[in-house]
């Protein structure tokens, strides 16, 4: 958790950033500490190469060569039992060494034990379904592939699985902006009406917070209705809420406040 | 024996009322205003409970139809996704004319609080809308308040004629 800081005196040190300021980390642990975990990182060790592993809230984190990880889930789900694929996904560290990392979440339901399998890839590097051992990785392959264009060999269906088909862009990447880059802002407009319709209809307005009471185009201020478009001065005519019209509708007669009845007592 | 209760020295002594064929037309379409199905979100929880027993919109005359073509008004009630923008123009396109939209929410106005990627910035950039509901979410007081505007709206327009383009394209 961050540490608290007292925000009464931000504007003190506004530019202030703590340049040799290190994110804490959660402590490592080495496997031998956990017999479980030793063994099987042992019998790991025997088929396949272990760059790093360690031992982090009590889940074992395994770091492996991108080539072979069909081979390591496959090892790990009928040698060693880890019977289920919980989470599967990618994270963005191409600004600091290029890579993606790859983290395979796997879980065992008799040894009651959780193992992170983790690799790295370059970023137009594609790696190998594991969609044939576990089910759960089809779709998570395809939003792996859909939010940071990791891509898949062998998957049975490899297409974007959140955003439409036609998308540009890989939206969970870091570079990619939050309010969306040309295409995503015009996506919508250029999809239905044509690239034609930019002028007429318009830039998508961000900020939600900006208020224009003189802006009749968009929203009127409650109580003060004007037609769209009209002028807004300051003196804008007040229009009380009214629930009818004036004059009633036809066939129903217009409620007049003074000679209806309130009923105070419903048991009367 | 029917017992004749009709009261003729009264109304001119005829059991008539006399009315234009434009009230007539618009008393019936404001009174018998079928909405579409639309919760996209949170929104549409409350659009369903003001259609359920407690707030009860069939006495407006407001009942839910799934299919556009059998609807006059569509609520669009929640966050229209940059994905699913090209299906609320088809279906607003396969409503018939005179055909209205309430814009529910702050999500279906103005994108609301998802101010992101993935998020049409208010649905009136892709249909035309009549009514803009705040609120996240409004209460069903408040779409019952906006479906009797729209009826009020609806009374006050010309029925005869073919409606305007609400914009340009």
């Amino acid at each position: 958790m961050r540490a608290y800081k007292p925000k009464d005196d931000v504007q003190k040190k506004p530019y202030y950033t703590d340049r040799f300021w290190v994110a804490p980390q959660v402590p490592k642990y080495d496997v031998e500490t956990d017999e479980v975990f030793a063994k099987d990182l042992a019998a790991l060790k025997e088929k396949f190469e272990i760059l790093e592993a360690y031992i982090q809230v009590e889940q074992m984190v395994v770091y492996i060569n991108p080539e072979d990880n069909f081979e390591v889930i496959k090892f790990f789900k009928e040698e060693l039992s880890y019977d289920q694929l919980s989470e599967l996904s990618a994270i963005d560290w191409l600004a600091k060494r290029g890579e993606f990392e790859i983290f395979y979440q796997l879980l065992s339901m008799n040894k009651r034990k959780r193992v992170r399998v983790k690799m790295y890839i370059k970023e137009d590097q594609a790696i190998e379904s594991v969609e044939k051992l576990f089910r759960s990785a089809d779709w998570s392959e395809r939003e792996m592939y859909d939010m940071f264009g990791v891509k898949v060999n062998n998957h049975p269906f490899m297409k974007r699985i959140l955003m439409p088909y036609d998308w540009q862009g890989f939206p969970l990447r870091k570079s990619y902006p939050l309010q969306g880059d040309e295409f995503a802002q015009w996506y919508e407009v250029d999809k239905i009406y044509g690239k034609e319709a930019r002028d007429i209809i318009g830039p998508e307005l961000r900020d939600t917070a900006r208020i224009d009471r003189y802006d009749s185009e968009r929203f009127a201020r409650l109580g003060h209705e004007v037609p769209r478009g009209a002028e807004v001065k300051d003196d804008d005519p007040i229009n009380p809420q009214e629930y009818q019209e004036e004059g009633g509708v036809f066939l129903i007669k217009k409620l007049k406040k003074e000679s209806s009845v309130v009923i105070d007592d419903p048991q009367r | 024996m029917a017992q004749h209760k009709v009261n003729y020295a009264q109304d001119g002594g005829l059991p008539v009322a006399l009315t234009t064929i434009d009230k007539v037309v618009n008393w019936g379409r404001s009174n018998s205003l079928w909405a579409l199905t639309y919760g996209l979100a949170c929104c549409g929880i409350e659009m369903m409970a003001s259609g359920a027993s407690r707030y009860d919109f069939d006495r407006f005359g407001t009942i839910f139809r799934a299919s556009p073509r059998q609807s006059d008004v569509m609520i669009v009630a929640g966050t229209l996704t940059k994905k699913h923008a090209e299906f609320i123009k088809r279906l607003y396109d396969q409503m018939t004319e005179p055909r209205w939209v309430i814009s529910m929410g702050s999500c279906a106005n103005t994108g609301g609080m998802f101010n992101t990627y993935a998020t049409v910035q208010g649905v009136d950039r892709v249909i035309p809308v009549d009514l803009y509901l705040p609120g996240c979410a409004p209460r069903p007081e408040t779409l019952q308040y906006g479906v009797m505007l729209l009826q009020q709206k609806i009374r006050a327009q010309k029925a005869g004629r073919a409606q305007k383009p609400k914009r340009l394209i």
